[in-house]
């Protein structure tokens, strides 16, 4: 190595340093909504640095294609990141499938380039990256697809299906663990790419809409883990890093779904969820249910002092963020005291809800995490649910039998009165019925949501004429 | 087992303390930008793919690195932009609105 050489690496890697710090800051500045956007200039300032330091490197010889292919992602990113609120949790999923998507296709070429002389524990890396890679790759894309809804979002389930996962990634590993001892086997490498792409596909296949949040979560998880394991690779401390960061934030994600869910970090590890429609639907007699009209509604919301809106996935479908803005402001013009009660996994992804009421210019300071607003429902008058169904079923604190018993949930019952609109009596998605429609303190609105809570604003409006 | 290998792995660990120290105190508002926004920092695997485009050891590699560079690049443009746009969309109410 030629001093001159040993200089402009020097200066990378002192970029690269830099570039560190920076990503760093960029995720401490998110803990609060004021400081969040420097935390987007820092990382975009460590990315331009990372990524022009790069291009210093002595090894490079063709900046033609460099440029290209810069551009053309460039103007794939730019669409993808001017969807609409809305489509965000696709959006995410999708990324999470071209992060992993590019960690692969480097590992694997990396593997072709070293072949066969591969230490140990450089073969033990590239395949964890190739492996988590393209599971995560195909895997993002089945939750893509799922959350666009170009894919059924049921859950797909068949007996056995957990021992033909497991046994799908098991030979994956052994694979992977036979390269590791003869890293001259080749012909094995493609039956470790290939593998994981059919295990991602399989692994969601059972899970359903609602369990998405956790899912993104742990498909972000395995996304920073895999380019983690490409840090070490291609030897940069700086993708060490970030792949550290994202990989914990996505664990830490998950946890915190797991948790909202009530279910084990194992069970969801194992992809063993979705499960749960299958005990659901038994046992109903004819309970007695009072609906109200919109106009009945806006009488019993201008009436009172405190409301709290529970909103859920049904809103963000029925897009009725913006018309639920107007309630909230005709309500507040009327001295009511309007904040809303938000649940860890509500929505499709972590919170997915808090984008969806900031993007109608709800105040951020409106919206209450489950455990700081739940010790406040007693003393509500009105507690309003808009799409939201398992995150209130009372269900959860009391009936053993129930498949989602002991899952945290708001605890809108025990609001004065509580209004949930609602299509129609259907069980939700995930076919469990929910006491709390039946209880005497509480009104159906039945509707869609956004033409519903249209016409209470309507009503409330006409009420002040 | 070379000392590179093992220098990563204190990276790696002590990054992941930082990581779940920083993040935890992430407010649950933002998840959903959090999540946007370490999907663009992973996408510093960009540099990655940049060195084996650039280097052009064989086509195979080369062809690999392009479409790793579009895919990375992708990632990197639109994560930062949606996060952008999604953060200026949280307001609070103290500032009173005409």
């Amino acid at each position: 190595m030629t001093p001159e050489f040993a200089g402009s690496q020097y200066i990378i890697e002192i970029i690269y340093l830099i570039a560190s710090v920076l990503f760093i800051l960029s995720l401490r500045w998110m803990s609060a909504p004021k400081t969040a956007r420097h935390g987007v200039w820092a990382g975009e300032i460590g990315m331009v640095l990372a990524i022009a330091g790069t291009l210093l490197h002595h090894g490079i010889v063709d900046y033609k294609w460099i440029f290209i292919a810069l551009a053309i992602g460039s103007g794939i990113g730019v669409p993808l990141g001017l969807v609409q609120m809305t489509a965000v949790p696709q959006r995410t999923a999708l990324s999470h499938a071209f992060g992993a998507f590019c960690v692969t296709l480097v590992g694997t070429a990396e593997f072709y380039l070293r072949t066969p002389d591969v230490p140990p524990f450089m073969m033990a890396v590239i395949c964890m990256e190739v492996i988590l890679g393209s599971l995560t790759f195909t895997g993002s894309l089945m939750a893509a697809g799922k959350l666009q809804e170009v894919l059924p979002q049921r859950p797909i389930t068949y007996k056995g299906q957990n021992i033909v996962n497991l046994g799908l990634l098991a030979v994956a590993i052994a694979a992977g663990v036979y390269l590791v001892m003869h890293p001259g086997m080749k012909q094995l490498f493609p039956v470790m790419v290939v593998i994981p792409l059919f295990f991602g596909v399989f692994m969601i296949l059972p899970i359903g809409g609602a369990d998405m949040p956790t899912v993104i979560s742990l498909l972000n998880s395995y996304a920073g883990l895999s380019a983690a394991a490409m840090g070490f690779v291609v030897q940069s401390k700086l993708l060490i890093i970030a792949g550290a960061l994202d990989g914990s934030s996505g664990f830490i994600l998950s946890v915190i779904m797991c948790k909202a869910m009530n279910r084990s970090f194992t069970n969801v590890m194992f992809g063993a969820f979705g499960q749960v429609q299958a005990s659901a639907a038994a046992g109903k007699e004819d309970r007695t249910v009072r609906s109200a009209t919109a106009e009945e509604a806006a009488g019993i919301l201008a009436a009172a002092n405190r409301v709290v809106v529970v909103p859920g996935y049904g809103m963000a479908v029925a897009q009725a963020q913006h018309k639920v803005r107007e309630l909230y402001d005709a309500l507040t013009k009327r001295g009511v005291d309007v904040r809303f009660a938000i649940h860890p996994v509500a929505g499709r992804m972590p919170g997915h809800m808090n984008v969806l009421l900031a993007e109608a210019d709800i105040p951020y300071d409106k919206l209450i995490e489950m455990d700081d607003i739940n010790g406040d429902f007693p003393q509500t008058d009105v507690a309003l649910v808009i799409g939201a169904n398992d995150v209130t079923n009372p269900a959860a604190r009391t009936d053993q039998s129930s498949p989602i018993f002991g899952m945290p949930i708001l605890d809108v019952d025990k609001a004065r009165t509580v209004m949930v609109i609602k299509r129609s009596m259907n069980p939700g998605f995930a076919g469990i019925d929910n006491p709390l429609y039946y209880l005497d303190n509480t009104l159906m609105l039945f509707g869609d949501a956004k033409a519903f809570v249209n016409s209470i604003v309507h009503e409330l409006a006409g009420n002040a004429h | 087992m070379n000392s590179a290998l093992i220098d990563g792995l204190f990276v790696f660990m002590l990054a992941g303390f930082i990581g779940f120290e920083v993040i935890k105190r992430v407010s649950p508002l933002l998840h959903t930008p959090l999540m946007s926004l370490t999907n663009a920092l992973d996408a510093i695997a960009v540099v990655g793919a940049i060195v084996l485009v650039g280097e052009h050891k064989s086509n195979f590699s080369f062809i690999l690195g392009v479409l790793a560079v579009i895919a990375a690049t992708s990632n990197v443009v639109g994560g930062f932009l949606i996060t952008d746009r999604m953060l200026k969309m949280f307001k609070s109410s103290r500032p009173t609105k005409p």
